[in-house]
């Protein structure tokens, strides 16, 4: 029978049939971060419990670390210290590989995980993270989980897990030039709501997928917990193998070509059924923005804050209604109107060397306006040095940006640095009240309508400014 | 995983904070998360709404749980999408300790959801029409805002004769009314687990032998 990407990396890991809709699974990866990690590592061992194979557990430091150049230990979230120092100490104890502060390799969690190739094709990767759906970019089953999810998963290299159902979005036609990955999945939000995806592992294909980066695939399966998704997934092809033959974790010589041979079978086959498959033309999607609290909340960059009584229905009304009264914005502004005080190019989303190119071509030769701080903040210490031999560095300077130290950084606001009560424009995933900071006020866009709408001061495409 | 506890049945006010996408971030700021550690966090519930200010502790009388009458809520009922966001466990834990047992919402976050039922919390996905319903009897009678949650028989009632039946997964329903360590059961399966990797190593040798990669030279 025809199968599915999704029922072939399924049958690749299941130990045991649980009953119902229940497996045991076998995690071929798990990566931490001092954030969630260090309470998972930390609950094995007063648990007494050991990692059973720490070679292939993998740690960062990328939450609380601080971004601002010259860091150290030093954190400006408070007992951030703390974190990181606990981190370690867990880490070495338990054996595992740490990307430390200082280690060339460290970055965000699912950043490194992909640029490092310790995640690969075909494996199953969880961490405790939401955005670890993000390697399914690389044709891999990964998850996000939560802290005790880890800890079962450190001790037993398995996780019990309810198999999700099966989704394809087929991205048909082509995106029009200032159209980025960002805008597709915010595109997809939009179309079908921050649920639609509950349940599901989403596989993402069709033409437009084909022809996308792996920057931009990484984008858009990061974006997947943000319709409620499982995880997204794409199949790999020969872009991916690409870009995974020469990561440091890859496999070499012969264990290489057997690899290739066993990635290249890895999608679905004609014919396979799924429990849900949508569509997408692309030619429909433009540059979005978000006006809202969700990213749900969206509009085309030339339209307006709608109406909350005009939507569908009563919840949407509600939450609208609550948005609108947090972004402090009226029904009917458009959206270029609304001036901003901050803009942000960082988080797993968008900051790849993909995404600093894209930004930076547009910087070239600009200047942001005054009354706007803008931060660029690289995916990975690796992004980073890459991006300063290519010279990306100084555009970013020069226009008027931070060039700071790879993290999570502005992302979310731990109790540090933070947008407070400004208003931002931000390349991340999400908009949540108090995500950036207490009262700050986000608006999601791609790279490129961040560098527009700094070089404005107010919310811009790349075409107007 | 011991922190799951068995929960059979359970009588408690019940709260209405019927919003949807209520996240993670909002049950519990990042900010508040100052420790490696899973306790102590109940104070720092839905923070960002429950206190005037982050700082004085003061707290914001208009918020649902402030008020006498759900101050002792450990039941809430919710909008859609609850729990969406963030994978932090904190939230959970901060829920647990201030002293949730259970949450009706017509759908949760997938993350949050497992978290839920890992650490004893009930979560029932119920029909928005079923939990307006019942906020409406909450909200209505200040002196009548208990319900009762009988997850032996997937049954809530909230008043004399007054009842609904919910489902729920059978491994959930059984993983909360047994109180089950999971880390110990599986780990009694390690000869299935050592088999099922002997068997892979033959067909995917990469994922577990890969070169020992030291930091390479900057
Ligand atoms: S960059 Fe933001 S979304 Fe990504 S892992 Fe870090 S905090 Fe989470």
């Amino acid at each position: 029978m025809p199968a599915t990407l999704l029922d072939k990396l399924w049958s690749l890991h299941e130990i045991a049939d649980l009953g119902g809709r229940d497996s045991l699974i076998h995690i071929d990866r798990v990566f931490l971060h001092e954030r969630t990690g260090s309470i998972a590592l930390r609950g094995l061992e007063q648990e007494g419990r050991s990692v059973r194979a720490p070679r292939r557990v993998f740690c960062t430091m990328d939450h609380i670390v601080d971004t601002r150049p010259g860091r150290g230990d030093i954190s400006l979230v408070p007992h951030g210290r703390e974190f990181i120092e606990a981190t370690r100490h867990s880490a070495k104890n338990a054996g595992i590989h740490l990307f430390d502060i200082d280690d060339s390799r460290q970055g965000i969690v699912h950043v490194v995980a992909a640029e490092n190739g310790i995640v690969l094709p075909g494996t199953s990767a969880v961490c405790p993270d939401s955005h670890t759906c993000t390697l399914g970019a690389l044709g891999a089953l990964a998850w996000g989980i939560g802290s005790t999810e880890a800890e079962h998963a450190l001790a037993t290299s398995t996780l019990r897990v309810s198999r999700p159902r099966s989704m394809r979005v087929n991205f048909l036609g082509e995106t029009a030039p200032n159209v980025s990955a960002k805008d597709m999945i915010l595109h997809l939000i939009a179309s079908f709501g921050s649920r639609a995806g509950r349940g599901y592992a989403v596989e993402f294909a069709g033409s437009a997928i084909r022809a996308l980066g792996m920057g931009g695939r990484f984008t858009l399966c990061n974006m997947a917990v943000e319709m409620g998704a499982f995880t997204g997934m794409i199949a790999p092809d020969e872009r991916t193998i690409a870009y995974v033959r020469d990561t440091p974790f890859a496999p070499r010589g012969p264990l290489a070509q057997q690899a290739q041979t066993h990635w290249r079978e890895l999608r679905s086959d004609e014919g396979a059924e799924f429990d849900l498959e949508l569509e997408i033309d692309c030619a429909q999607i433009a540059p979005l923005v978000t006006w809202g609290t969700n990213p749900e909340q969206l509009a085309d960059i030339n339209g307006v804050v709608p109406e909350p009584e005009a939507l569908e229905d009563r919840q949407k009304t509600l939450a609208a209604r609550q948005a609108l009264a947090y972004m402090d914005l009226r029904p009917g502004t458009p959206l270029r109107s609304i001036r901003i005080d901050a803009a942000f190019i960082g988080s797993c989303t968008n900051n790849r060397i993909d995404d600093l190119r894209d930004a930076a071509n547009y910087l070239r030769g600009k200047k942001i306006v005054p009354w706007v701080q803008a931060l660029c903040v690289p995916g990975s210490s690796a992004t980073r040095r890459q991006a300063e031999a290519e010279g990306l560095d100084e555009i970013f300077l020069a226009a008027g940006f931070e060039w700071r130290e790879a993290g999570c950084s502005l992302c979310f606001h731990a109790g540090g640095e933070s947008f407070g009560g400004r208003r931002v424009i931000s390349s991340t995933n999400r908009n949540f009240q108090g995500r950036q900071g207490p009262g700050a006020r986000t608006h999601l866009g791609s790279p490129l309508t961040v560098a527009a709408s700094a070089c404005r001061g107010y919310i811009s495409t790349a075409e107007e400014s | 995983m011991t922190n799951a506890r068995k929960q059979a049945f359970h009588r408690g006010v019940a709260a209405p904070l019927l919003q949807p996408n209520i996240d993670t971030d909002a049950i519990i700021p990042s900010r508040e998360i100052r420790r490696v550690s899973k306790e102590g966090l109940g104070d720092a519930l839905f923070s960002g709404w429950r206190y005037r200010s982050a700082d004085n502790r003061e707290p914001e009388p208009g918020f649902v749980l402030n008020q006498p009458r759900y101050r002792e809520a450990s039941i809430l009922l919710a909008g859609d999408n609850f729990g969406c966001g963030s994978s932090r466990e904190h939230a959970v834990w901060a829920l647990k300790d201030f002293g949730v047992k259970v949450i009706l919402a017509p759908s949760f976050g997938g993350i949050f959801f497992n978290n839920c039922a890992l650490n004893g919390i009930l979560a029932i996905e119920l029909e928005e029409d079923a939990i307006a319903r019942l906020a409406r009897w909450v909200q209505a009678d200040p002196g009548g805002n208990t319900l009762e949650i009988d997850l032996a028989a997937r049954r809530i009632r909230w008043r004399e004769g007054k009842e609904m039946h919910f489902d729920i997964e059978p491994a959930r329903r059984g993983l909360l009314l047994k109180g089950l360590d999971s880390i110990a059961a599986t780990l009694r399966q390690e000869s299935a687990i050592r088999a099922f990797e002997e068997k892979d190593r033959k067909r995917r040798p990469w994922v577990y032998e890969f070169p020992d990669c030291q930091e390479p030279a900057p």
